[in-house]
């Protein structure tokens, strides 16, 4: 009788292994690489304030409370898509907001801020991309969470909504103001 | 064959296509190398790494913008006197395993290396077990000769 039963035990263990398989995948991104830097501290950078290419800002000058780097372009759609998030979540006051424009020419992104608003404390401008290789930046829009010590806390790659907010990064930042 | 692929290759070098593309993805001019080695060792390594935007594509195959970024770095690298080794690792600590189509060989990427070689060997030994006992049950006896009818 067991013997028999043995390929319907074997069929139950490989679409078992297979739903867990899609389980552990279903609603992520599965292309988005995941972040070597959480846990460790940001890259030094120095780079030019939008609009005032004669200031640079370097990784040290953030640190003090947390924030949340976004990286951007006037290129890139999701970009816009993100946008009104990303603004809320600077008008709620509670996280400090840092744009990363990447890979744009000034005039194009002043005048897409002049356009949506302007939702960031600050605006560095890495026109060549070469500073993005260190944060291991490969497009737009993309995340980072940074803490007050300039610790990378968490990635996101793709557009932020008000469910990443509310489910990853609020949380995320409650933590951090516990263990400060 | 040859005309299928001559046709292919028209279609994308028709203009009607190249304007499709944002104007960030223009064709970027072939680097200018400095030797026949370089470009060799440039070749090989850009083609070693996988592109992290269009993740189907080596970093030579790929025109995105990350990847013209990345080889343009790769270049700057070999110039820079690092070996590929060097210039492997500078990417891995970046962008992970994930840039690299042969991941070395530590506790985590033993399943992926040795898992497919595992599977057969248990599987042979599973086999050999099953034959051992068939012919062990077996009638020593050769079989008659009409079991060769057909």
């Amino acid at each position: 009788m067991i013997r028999r039963l043995l390929p319907l035990f074997a069929f139950v263990l490989l679409a078992g292994l297979l739903f867990v398989g899609i389980r552990m995948n279903s609603g992520k991104d599965t292309s988005a690489i995941p972040s070597p830097l959480i846990g460790k501290s940001v890259p030094a950078f120095s780079l030019p304030v939008l609009g005032d290419p004669t200031k640079k800002i370097s990784d040290r000058e953030l640190r003090g409370t947390p924030y949340l780097l976004n990286v951007w372009g006037s290129w890139c759609p999701n970009c816009r898509v993100e946008h009104p998030v990303i603004s809320a979540l600077a008008r709620r006051g509670k996280l400090r907001i840092v744009g990363y424009n990447y890979k744009d020419a000034p005039e194009d992104a002043q005048r897409w801020l002049d356009e949506f608003g302007n939702p960031y404390a600050i605006v560095l401008a890495d026109e060549d991309g070469r500073a993005a290789l260190d944060w291991g930046i490969y497009g737009a829009p993309e995340s980072f969470l940074v803490d007050s010590q300039g610790i990378v806390r968490w990635k996101s790659v793709g557009p932020i909504d008000d469910d990443i907010v509310r489910t990853q990064i609020e949380p995320l930042l409650a933590a951090m103001a516990v263990t400060r | 064959m040859k005309p299928l692929l001559l046709t292919l290759l028209l279609l994308l070098a028709s203009p009607g296509l190249q304007a499709a593309k944002p104007p960030m993805l223009a064709a970027e001019p072939p680097p200018t190398f400095q030797s026949a080695a370089e470009e060799q060792r440039y070749r090989s390594l850009v083609s070693e790494l996988r592109c992290v935007m269009c993740q189907n594509q080596s970093l030579a195959d790929s025109n995105a913008m990350i990847a013209h970024d990345l080889r343009k770095e790769v270049l700057q690298l070999m110039r820079d006197g690092r070996s590929d080794d060097q210039i492997k690792q500078f990417l891995v600590v970046r962008y992970t395993d994930f840039v690299l189509y042969k991941p070395e060989i530590k506790p985590m990427t033993w399943l992926l290396w040795f898992g497919p070689g595992a599977l057969v060997l248990i599987g042979a030994v599973v086999i050999a077990v099953i034959v051992r006992r068939r012919s062990a049950a077996a009638p020593v006896a050769p079989p008659a000769e009409d079991s060769q009818e057909w």
